[in-house]
């Protein structure tokens, strides 16, 4: 084993073509178009069957539509190996969504109770090295008020970034997840 | 056993948010410094892939896309190996490729560069690393081609790679380049990484020891992953 540390390779953005290599039905590709990497539900997977959604917006307000999402969550027994999907914004509307189930909670190694969460990561033209955030569930308050990840975040105009609030829409579970790239409201990014 | 927490990304090494000469990161780079946690599960595990998923052509980007017929453009074979930053090889992860033609146009609904499409060319495939962390595609050298940015900037000759790892930490996306290409010194998005060495690391190497004779020319493209910290030596401070 080398004494010091090999460097990583470096990254590079992604791109406004990311789909292609990504999600190549989204970028007009007859390739692979049976793969719905945003829908984590089967019928066989434990959990309450939540939609997860929302837009980007750059520092000037406006909405990105050209971005790819990664999720990472554990199952609904808080278990990792857990669920990971993939999401593209809308070409039009920015909005991008998951079908999946709620995770259950978590603990950090050190053995301290995580309020259920989900990692995002943001990749897109303009992004040299992508954004790594958590969307947590704004109705889990007695749980979201114990988490040490938003307890380190501290000031609540912060925290508020890292919220999904839970609505209902013809029968279904539906939190909202925004995120801010830049400026007022900009979301809390993490250095993991 | 190396089942400690990844090294800390060094940010200085990799491109910062926001580089002035690439204006997409201009509004799209947080002005917030990242907040710097302990890694958790959540951090440490990460999705697992496997050969059910692969068809039998999609590392294979002269015939992948379907037609029957192979794309146009010089051929190439790109190898090489994924290590982490213990030099220990990466097994069974899964790697994504896309990719422009050789004219330089990408297959894509918001591509409208005026090069053809090539009929028989998608531009996207993926590969698993074997048990050494070995990997190998074929595919055409994609062309050049200029974007937006301070005036018309051209893009040096490039593939995208994506990679998963065996941890969410270990996440990157990245492009690397083809040696020789004088296009590489002038990119406003190559030249986002500062340190020479660093962008180094993203430049093919011709390998014409690995040639297939009258068929392709191989480039040889080596990935380095973060590293976990072995926890034994965890408390040591001089670290591992
Ligand atoms: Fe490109």
């Amino acid at each position: 084993m080398p004494v010091e540390p090999l460097n990583e390779t470096p990254s590079q953005t992604a791109g406004p073509y990311v789909h292609i290599g990504t999600y190549p039905s989204s970028a007009g590709l007859n390739v692979r178009t049976q793969e719905k990497p945003n829908v984590l539900a089967a019928a066989s997977t434990k959990g309450e069957r939540i939609r997860i959604e929302g837009a980007i917006y750059d520092g000037a307000g406006s909405i990105v539509t050209d971005a790819m999402i990664e999720l990472w969550q554990a199952d609904a027994d808080g278990k990792f190996p857990g669920i990971w999907g993939r999401a593209v914004s809308d070409f039009k509307t920015g909005l991008w969504f998951f079908e999946t189930v709620k995770p259950g909670a978590t603990r950090t190694k050190a053995g301290a109770a995580e309020a259920p969460f989900a990692t995002l990561m943001v990749f897109a033209r303009g992004i040299n090295i992508h954004l790594h955030t958590r969307m947590y569930f704004a109705d889990e308050t007695a749980a979201n008020a114990a988490d040490p990840t938003l307890k380190a975040v501290a000031e609540p105009h912060l925290q508020k970034t890292l919220l999904a609030a839970r609505a209902t829409r013809d029968g279904q579970t539906v939190y909202r997840f925004d995120i801010r790239l830049q400026g007022e409201g900009e979301t809390v990014f993490f250095d993991i | 056993m190396e089942n400690g927490e990844f090294y800390r990304r060094d940010r200085a090494w990799h491109p910062p948010g926001f580089s002035l000469d690439y204006r997409s990161t201009s509004l799209r780079s947080p002005r917030r410094a990242l907040l710097s946690l302990g890694q958790s599960p959540a951090d440490l595990s990460g999705p697992v892939f496997g050969h059910g998923m692969l068809d039998p052509l999609d590392h294979d980007l002269i015939r992948n896309f379907g037609t029957g017929d192979e794309a146009i453009g010089e051929r190439i074979v790109v190898h090489g190996r994924v290590i982490d930053q213990n030099g220990r090889p990466v097994p069974n992860t899964l790697i994504e490729i896309w990719q422009a033609n050789a004219g330089g146009r990408y297959r894509h609904v918001r591509d409208g560069y005026v090069a053809a499409l090539d009929p028989n060319f998608g531009g996207c495939g993926r590969v698993l690393s074997d048990a050494e962390g070995k990997y190998a595609f074929r595919t055409i050298r994609p062309g050049p081609y200029p974007f937006r940015n301070n005036g018309s900037d051209w893009r040096p000759a490039h593939i995208h790679i994506s990679l998963f790892g065996q941890a969410f930490a270990q996440r990157l996306i990245t492009q690397f380049y083809f040696e020789g290409d004088p296009l590489i010194a002038k990119c406003p998005i190559a030249n986002t990484i500062r340190d020479r060495a660093a962008l180094d690391m993203l430049v093919a190497k011709l390998d014409l020891e690995n040639q297939g004779p009258f068929d392709h020319l191989t480039y040889r493209f080596d990935i380095v992953l973060r590293g976990r910290r072995s926890t034994f030596f965890e408390n040591r401070p001089e670290g591992n």
